[in-house]
C-alpha cells in the first residue's frame, strides 16, 4: 500500500489516456457494430490480391478492403455499408467463375443491426455496474459501492481505452468479453472487501488505513494466484483459440491485470479516501447473515 | 474430526452419475447423413428400391454406412451416415441428380447415441452454426410497408361500401399511415355517421371536413405481432421445402424472425425459396369503359394491358400448388383455393366468363434510392399469366401458359410454401463454410486442453495434495458444464467453449479462497483439522458473493446478446454454478475422504 500515491496518479493518467483516445481515435468497431459485408476465403494456391480486386472492382465501388488473413492463402473482403443484401452473394458467384477457392465465412450485417448492437453494448455496460453497485450496497455498504463502482469505470475504461490506441478490432466477442471483466474484476473487489469487513469487526480500534492495508496483504496471495490461472486458460486461447477468439483473449487478458491492480490500489484509494470506519461496518440487527465467526 | 453429513455424500454421488451418464453421449458425436424418403403419400421403400439406391449411392465412391438390413420388409427412411461435411453434400448432390423425383433427398444428423443413453433422453450437445458450418439469416418486417399496403386495401374496401352506399367523397388520400377522407359541406354528415358506424379502426373528424382513419398503438402492435406469426409458419414452411435437419426458425424480438440452417453452404439458393417476399394477385382485366383511376397498366408480351385495381384474392389463399402439364404438353401450375379464397374466386368470375384474368406477381426488392443513400424498398409487379377465364372458377383451377417446367415449379413451391403476410427484409446474414467449423472445433479443443492442463500442473505445484483435489474438482466440473448443456439442449459455440476455458481458470478461485484460508489459520497456530474446517466455513460466503456477481453479469449478457455472446453467457453461468457446487462441496467431501480417520494430523501437504 505504499506507492499509492503513485499508483493514484498511473491510475488517473491511465483513465485520462483512454478518454482522449476513445473520443478522438474511436473503436476500431467490427462489422457487428458498423453493419456490413465480410467475406473470408481460402485459395487453392497463394492469392493475387490485385487479380481479387480486379474482379471485385467490377461490381463494386471502390470502398472495399482485400487483405491476407493469416497465410497467403486466406483472403478477407471487407465491405462497408452494404445495403443491398444479394451483395455478398453476387461477389462470391464473380469470384468463383475466376479463381478456385473454400468459402469460409460471409457475414452481412444491416445497419440498423450494427446501430442496435452498439446501443445494446453500452445499454449492457451500463446495466452491469448498475446492478453491480446496488448488489454491493445491499451486501456490503455505501462506499464499499462507490468503491467498486470507480474500479469498475477505471477497469472498463482502460481496457476500452487499449482498444481504441492500438486499434484492434472491436467486435460483439470482444463486448462480450469486457462485460465478463466487469464480472470479474468485482469478483476480485468483492473478495478484498469482504476480507476488509471481516478485519474492521474483529478490531475496532485500528487505525483504517492500517486494517485496509493487512486485509490486501492478506488477499494479495489469493488475488495473484487467481489472476494467474484466469491468465494461464487466457494465453491459452490466445495462442489456440484462432483469430475468432484473439481480441476476446486480448481483452480479457487486459481485464484481468488492470482488474487485479484496481482491486488492490482503486478500490483501497478510494476506501481511504471516503474515510471508511468501523461504525460503517458494524452489524446492524437487522442483518441476518452469517460471517462464520465464532 | 473432519464432519461431513450424510445426505451431502448422497447428492454429491447422485449429481456425478447424473452428470456422467448425461455428459457421455458427447462421446458419440451424430454423423452427417443423407435421408431418402418417399413421397408421403407413397409409404415405405421397398428392400429393392432400397438396395438399387445404396447401389446408387456406392457408384460415387464416397465411403459411407447405411442403415439397410436383411429382415426389414421396407423402410420409412434410409439413412446414409458419410464421414464429413463435404461428403455429404457430394453424396446428396449425386443422388438428387440420379434418382426419380418421388424421392426426398434431405440432409440429415443420424444419432450414434447408445440405445441405453438415448432410452434415458441422454443426447450430445447441439453445435451452433460457427462450428458446424451453416447459414443464419435475420429478417425484419418491414413495418412501413405492411401499414401503407394495409392502409391501401382498407381504403378501397371503404370507397367501395360507400359507393354503394352513395356517399359522394371529394378526396382521399393515405399520408403518414393515417387515410384522409375530405368531402363537400353537406355530406359531412351522412359520411361522418357512415364511418362512425362502420370503422373498426381509430376514427376522428376534424373541423377542416376532413376525416381521418388510422391505426392506434395496440392495433398497430396486432398487426405486426399477426404479421410476424404468420410470416413465421410461412418461413417455416419454407425452409422444411429446403429438406435439411434441424433447421432453427424462431421469432426474435417484436418484429425479426431469426433462421438457422445448419450444413447449408449455398446461401443464394436458399434466400431464394426464403426470402422471396413473392405474392401474387389475381385480378381482372379492365373492361373499356372503366375508370382509369380504378385501373392498373402492364407490360405482357409486348402488349399494354390495363388491370382494375381491385383485387379478387391474393397468394396467401392458396391452400396448395402443384406443377402438370397440359394437353399440349406445356408446364401449368394446378391450384387449390381456401374456402375463403374459393368463394372470392366464384364471386369474381361467374360473371365474368369470356374476361380475362391475370395473375401478378408481386416481388419485393430493394434498391439505393437515386437522390440520397437511403435504402428503398419496392414492389415489383409484373403479369405472369394473361388468361380468359373459361367457366366460373372456384377452389380449384390451374395458370397455364407459363415460360419452363422450372419456372413452374418454382412458382407452385413458392405458392404451396404459402405467402408472406408481410414483407420481410434480410437485416443480417453469415454463413460458416464447413471447413472453417472443423477448424473452429479443433482449435477450441486444443485451447480448452492446453488451458485445462496448465491449470492442472501449476495447482498441483502450488498446493500439492490439495491441488490434487481441486483438479478433480475442475475435471468433474466440465463433465458436469457439458452434462446440462446437454440436458437443457443448449448450444455450444465457440465462444461458449471460450467460456468453458474462462470457467476453468475462475473455478479454481473458489479453491485458491479456501486453500489460502487454510493456510493462514494455519499460520494463525490452528490445528490442521480446525484450519480445514474454518478454511471452508469462512471462505464460503465470500465465494458464494463472489460467484454470484458473475453470474449477474453472465445473465445480463444473455439478455443483450445474440447468438454468439448467448452461447459465451449459458456455459459461463452454468460454468459458474457447477464450479460452486464442485469446488464447495465435492472437494471437502475429497478431503474429508482421506482425513476423516487422521485424529491426530500434524502437518497438511497443501
Amino acid at each position: 500500500m505504499g506507492p499509492r500515491k503513485i499508483a493514484s496518479w498511473l491510475s488517473i493518467a491511465l483513465v485520462v489516456l483512454s478518454i482522449f483516445s476513445l473520443t478522438f481515435k474511436g473503436l476500431n468497431a467490427g462489422l457487428d457494430f458498423t453493419g456490413g459485408t465480410l467475406i473470408e476465403i481460402k485459395m487453392s494456391q497463394s492469392a493475387n490480391l490485385e487479380e481479387i480486386r480486379e474482379v471485385l472492382g467490377s461490381k463494386l465501388e471502390d470502398d472495399f478492403q482485400v487483405s491476407y488473413f493469416g497465410s497467403e492463402q486466406d483472403v478477407l473482403i471487407k465491405i462497408p455499408g452494404g445495403s443491398e443484401n444479394n451483395l455478398s452473394d453476387e461477389i462470391v458467384s464473380a469470384l468463383k467463375n475466376s479463381f478456385e477457392f473454400d468459402l469460409r465465412r460471409k457475414d452481412f450485417i444491416g445497419p440498423q443491426i450494427g446501430e442496435e448492437l452498439r446501443d445494446q453494448g453500452g445499454l449492457g455496460i451500463l446495466a452491469a455496474m448498475l446492478v453491480m453497485m446496488v448488489y454491493i450496497m445491499f451486501r456490503f455498504q455505501f462506499k464499499f459501492a462507490i468503491g467498486a463502482l470507480l474500479a469498475l469505470i477505471h477497469d472498463v475504461l482502460i481496457v476500452l481505452g487499449i482498444f481504441s490506441i492500438f486499434y484492434i478490432g472491436f467486435n460483439l466477442t470482444v463486448l462480450a468479453a469486457v462485460l465478463a471483466v466487469i464480472g470479474y474484476s468485482l469478483n476480485d473487489t468483492i473478495v478484498v472487501s469482504d476480507r476488509i469487513r471481516e478485519n474492521y469487526r474483529r478490531k475496532r480500534k485500528s487505525d483504517n488505513v492500517d486494517v485496509i492495508n493487512r486485509s490486501l496483504n492478506q488477499m494479495l496471495g489469493r488475488t495473484l494466484i487467481t489472476s494467474l490461472t484466469t491468465l494461464l486458460v487466457l494465453f491459452a486461447l490466445l495462442i489456440l483459440g484462432g483469430d475468432f477468439i484473439q481480441n476476446f483473449a486480448i481483452a480479457l487478458i487486459c481485464g484481468v491485470i488492470v482488474g487485479t491492480y484496481s482491486s488492490i490500489y482503486v478500490l483501497c484509494n478510494n476506501l481511504i479516501l471516503m474515510n471508511l470506519n468501523f461504525e460503517d461496518l458494524a452489524i446492524k440487527k437487522s442483518e441476518t447473515y452469517d460471517d462464520g465467526m465464532p | 474430526m473432519l464432519r461431513f453429513q450424510l445426505w451431502k455424500i448422497v447428492i454429491i454421488l447422485f449429481v456425478i452419475t447424473i452428470g456422467i451418464t448425461y455428459a457421455l453421449p458427447n462421446f458419440y458425436p451424430p454423423s452427417p447423413a443423407v435421408q431418402i424418403t418417399l413421397d408421403s403419400s407413397l409409404g415405405k421403400i421397398s428392400p429393392n428400391i432400397a438396395k438399387r439406391i445404396e447401389q446408387l449411392a456406392t457408384e460415387t465412391e464416397i465411403s459411407f454406412s447405411s442403415n439397410l438390413s436383411e429382415e426389414l420388409d421396407g423402410y420409412e427412411s434410409i439413412l446414409f451416415k458419410s464421414e464429413n461435411y463435404q461428403d455429404q453434400i457430394k453424396l446428396k448432390e449425386y443422388l438428387e441428380q440420379n434418382l426419380e423425383r418421388e424421392f426426398v433427398i434431405a440432409l440429415n444428423l443420424a444419432p450414434n447415441t447408445p440405445a441405453w443413453l438415448s432410452d434415458i433422453q441422454a443426447s450430445p450437445m447441439k453445435l451452433g452454426l460457427d462450428l458446424r458450418g451453416g447459414v443464419h439469416f435475420l429478417m425484419e418486417v418491414d413495418s412501413e410497408l405492411l401499414i401503407s399496403t394495409r392502409l391501401e386495401s382498407y381504403l378501397a374496401d371503404i370507397k367501395r361500401k360507400l359507393r354503394e352506399e352513395r356517399i359522394g367523397i371529394s378526396r382521399s388520400e393515405i399520408v403518414d399511415n393515417r387515410i384522409i377522407f375530405s368531402t363537400r359541406t353537406d355530406a359531412t354528415d351522412q359520411l361522418d355517421d357512415y364511418l362512425k358506424s362502420n370503422i373498426d379502426l381509430e376514427y376522428r373528424k376534424q373541423d377542416n371536413n376532413q376525416f381521418i382513419v388510422e391505426y392506434n398503438e395496440q392495433g398497430l402492435d396486432d398487426l405486426i405481432d399477426y404479421a410476424v406469426s404468420q410470416n413465421l409458419v410461412t418461413l417455416r414452411n419454407r425452409v422444411n421445402e429446403l429438406g435439411i435437419s434441424e433447421p432453427v426458425v424462431v421469432r426474435q424480438g417484436k418484429n425479426r424472425i431469426s433462421v438457422q440452417l445448419p450444413g447449408v453452404q449455398d446461401t443464394a439458393e436458399a434466400k431464394k425459396i426464403i426470402g422471396k417476399t413473392a405474392n401474387l394477385e389475381f385480378r381482372l382485366e379492365a373492361e373499356s369503359n372503366s375508370l382509369l383511376s380504378r385501373t392498373d397498366q402492364f407490360d405482357f408480351s409486348g402488349q399494354r394491358v390495363r388491370l382494375l385495381k381491385q383485387v379478387i384474392i391474393t397468394g396467401d389463399k392458396v391452400a396448395d400448388a402443384s406443377v402438370g402439364y397440359d394437353e399440349s404438353g406445356f408446364p401449368q401450375v394446378n391450384i387449390s383455393l381456401d374456402g375463403e379464397g374459393g368463394t372470392k374466386m366464384h364471386r369474381s368470375t361467374r360473371n365474368n366468363v369470356g374476361r380475362k384474368m391475370a395473375v401478378i406477381f408481386v416481388e419485393r426488392k430493394i434498391r439505393t434510392s437515386n437522390s440520397s443513400d437511403e435504402i428503398e424498398s419496392y414492389f415489383d409487379k409484373r403479369i405472369i399469366s394473361l388468361a380468359t377465364i373459361q367457366s366460373a372458377l372456384a377452389n380449384q383451377f390451374r395458370i397455364t401458359g407459363l415460360d419452363s417446367p422450372n419456372a413452374a415449379s418454382e412458382l407452385a413451391l413458392l405458392l404451396r410454401a404459402g405467402a408472406l403476410a408481410a414483407p420481410m427484409n434480410f437485416v443480417e446474414e453469415g454463413t460458416v463454410g464447413p471447413s472453417l467449423g472443423a477448424d473452429n472445433i479443433r482449435v477450441g479443443v486444443q485451447s480448452l486442453v492446453l488451458g485445462l492442463s496448465l491449470v492442472l500442473m501449476f495447482m498441483i505445484f502450488y498446493y500439492k495434495v490439495f491441488g490434487i483435489i481441486a483438479n478433480i474438482a475442475v475435471a468433474l466440473n466440465i463433465v458436469l458444464i457439458s452434462a446440462i448443456m446437454s440436458i437443457l439442449s443448449a448450444t455450444l459455440t465457440l465462444p461458449g467453449i471460450a467460456g468453458i476455458v474462462l470457467t476453468i481458470g475462475m473455478a479454481v478461485d473458489a479453491n485458491v479462497l479456501i486453500f489460502s484460508r487454510i493456510k493462514e489459520e494455519l499460520k494463525n497456530r490452528l490445528k490442521p483439522l480446525d484450519a480445514i474446517n474454518a478454511g471452508y466455513d469462512r471462505a464460503y460466503i465470500t465465494i458464494v458473493d463472489a460467484n454470484l456477481t458473475t453470474l449477474i453479469v453472465a445473465l445480463i449478457l444473455y439478455t443483450i446478446g445474440t447468438g454468439p455472446v448467448q452461447g459465451f453467457a449459458i456455459t459461463l453461468s452454468v460454468g459458474i454454478l457447477t464450479s460452486m457446487f464442485t469446488a464447495i462441496l465435492v472437494t471437502r467431501f475429497l478431503v474429508w475422504l482421506i482425513y476423516r480417520n487422521r485424529k491426530h494430523l500434524e502437518t497438511l501437504w497443501i
